[in-house]
């Protein structure tokens, strides 16, 4: 049995190769950060001044308030139409038009981002001629992420209320609780980490999002990867790298807490069981 | 009494129809409309006016007549820097998902057989970076591979070249940035078909003399085909459509499909040309996605019997 487990010198080697590749750039970005010469890859000494610069530069800031804005908004209503697209799919008896709905709830999973894109433009384009007005900017751009990020945690959604056991729902139900009461009182707590975890999902999406925002905003709206995307094109750009640092930083922070609570929940787990064994 | 419980049952059938219609029409208005719209556009011809597209259906001697134009696409399947486009996403796509499978492979298979202490923190080490902001991850190698950045430092350093290799601004770089920012999405579904792989047939084979290469060829790969397939798919459905990647690290020379897109719609201002092409790029992935369809129903149908 433990030489199965055993992966040979090349399995541990591309294993090393591998996590090399995926956070050697990011290393090498973070020191770079620090740099105090302009050309990012001439070391000249160490030097906070890139992230100063960041911290004055109102454009990037601005930038960034409107990401967090969007991405707020755009995932708190994606996270309530999921919950009822997901409620539908996995609860609800078959209705005329089903089969419709579970392809448009999908399909912009594999819709490439450009074309997605093109169609919410030439949409929003077309209704403001209608009306005569311009309705490009931070509206459009939520409007696009609530669209996008909703068929992802539909996704998430509906695999947790799949597995989940209906009989505590059927109880319910026996025991005199109409479907709204049920679903407030037993699902939603019962499906809250899934919840939680398609919400944190939409508001990562919409914050990395570059392509449809950039496609269906207008000049009045700039969102961070929008300025980012636009700084970067011209070439390096050390207060990028400052920037990137931070966000690298928060993601680490964020991982850690994250990895912490998942092993306390474990330890509970495991020490529920003990209990359970004992008192058996 | 009895009229009371009609007009419940009536209430609850609204509300059933209430829950549906929000995420529906949502949609419908969303994403259905506005396919319509690139639909319609790209049978439009291209005029100075706003909007810079002719309609469709025009009024004449009292009759309602429907103009299709078809020269977008018939320029689509005849010009040169389309065909290009096209032919060069699909093999940057297919050629990157390849690399992938080879560096993705090997480390889901070690981390599956990872004794289950690790084996978290080491899948955990994989979807990390895919955290990061993507277009951070993608910046991330302009300055290693820029002709006088790190990359070429480093080999002329050593003394493996003698002069600087250009590799920023080539689709080489575009190959690197689509296997860098598309591995973990390969990684995530070999790992789950791995890690469910039943061990005591392995042991049947070296007990039955088998070498471990020859137990791997014809147990544990075809079994883990699925896995493949999912992981393939993840990798090559967005990789085709790649904009961000092929404009900031393929340079010009790049020329890939969601560029050309771009370009037509920003830079040209053809609407209804930009249309057609987002229309032919999806004609284009239906192909991967039924195989994967067909796929898969081949494989419930072979559990059934």
């Amino acid at each position: 049995m433990s030489s199965l487990h055993r992966t040979g010198l090349f399995g541990k080697g591309m294993l090393g190769f591998g996590y090399a590749f995926l956070y050697l750039p990011i290393l090498i970005l973070i020191i770079f950060s620090f740099n105090s010469s302009r050309i990012s890859t001439v070391w000249s000494g160490f030097s906070f001044k890139w992230y100063i610069a960041l911290f004055k530069d109102d454009a990037m800031l601005n930038a960034a308030w409107v990401s967090l804005k969007v991405a707020f908004a755009s995932a708190t209503v994606s996270v309530i139409l999921a919950t009822l697209a997901a409620m539908v799919l996995t609860r609800f008896r078959p209705f005329r038009g089903r089969t419709l709905f579970g392809a448009l709830i999908t399909a912009p999973l594999v819709m490439p981002e450009v074309v997605t894109a093109l169609s919410l433009l030439l949409m929003f384009t077309t209704v403001s001629g209608f009306f005569g007005t311009s309705s490009k900017g931070m509206l459009s751009i939520f409007l696009a992420h609530v669209t996008f990020t909703m068929a992802f945690v539909t996704v998430v959604l509906s695999s947790r209320l799949a597995e989940l056991d209906k009989s505590l729902e059927e109880a319910a139900m026996d025991l005199g609780a109409n479907r709204v009461k049920v679903f407030f009182v037993i699902t939603l707590p019962i499906i809250m980490p899934a919840l939680v975890s398609g919400w944190l999902l939409a508001f990562t999406l919409s914050l990395d999002d570059v392509v449809i925002a950039s496609f269906v905003s207008g000049p009045s709206a700039t969102t961070l990867p929008m300025k980012i995307f636009s700084t970067v094109r011209l070439g390096p750009n050390p207060k990028i790298n400052a920037l990137a640092s931070l966000l690298v930083m928060l993601v680490a922070q964020a991982a850690v807490i994250g990895w912490y609570i998942m092993q306390r929940q474990e330890k509970r787990r495991l020490r529920d069981i003990q209990l359970a064994l004992k008192e058996g | 009494m009895n009229t009371l419980k009609r007009w419940l049952n009536t209430a609850k059938s609204h509300s059933r129809w209430a829950v549906i219609s929000v995420p529906y029409l949502w949609m419908l208005l969303f994403f259905a409309v506005p396919f319509l719209i690139v639909l319609k556009i790209s049978f439009a011809y291209q005029v100075v006016a706003i909007p810079p597209y002719t309609g469709l259906l025009e009024l004449a001697d009292q009759s309602v007549l429907m103009k299709l134009n078809l020269t977008n696409y018939l320029q689509l399947m005849v010009e040169d820097k389309y065909i290009d486009a096209y032919l060069n996403s699909i093999q940057i796509a297919g050629i990157s998902t390849l690399l992938c499978l080879l560096i993705g492979y090997p480390m889901a298979y070690t981390i599956a057989r990872l004794p289950p202490t690790s084996r978290n923190i080491a899948l955990m080490l994989v979807i990390l970076p895919s955290w990061i902001s993507f277009l951070i991850r993608i910046y991330a190698w302009m300055g290693i591979l820029q002709t006088n950045g790190l990359l070429n430092k480093l080999l002329l350093g050593i003394g493996i070249i003698d002069t600087p290799l250009r590799i920023m601004n080539t689709p080489l770089a575009a190959y690197i940035g689509i296997v860098y920012a598309y591995l973990p999405f390969m990684i995530l579904p070999l790992y789950a078909n791995l890690v469910k792989l039943d061990l005591r047939l392995l042991e049947a084979a070296y007990d039955l003399g088998a070498r471990p290469w020859k137990a791997f060829l014809t147990i544990t790969l075809p079994l883990s085909r699925r896995g493949i397939v999912a992981g393939c798919m993840l990798v090559m459905i967005p990789a085709v459509g790649e904009y961000v990647i092929p404009e900031l690290l393929g340079g010009p020379s790049t020329r890939m499909i969601g560029r050309q897109l771009a370009n037509e719609f920003f830079v040209a201002g053809n609407w209804p040309m930009a249309s057609a092409v987002a229309i032919v790029m999806l004609l284009l992935l239906m192909v991967p996605i039924l195989i994967f369809n067909h796929i898969q129903g081949k494989e419930m149908e072979g559990r059934l019997t």
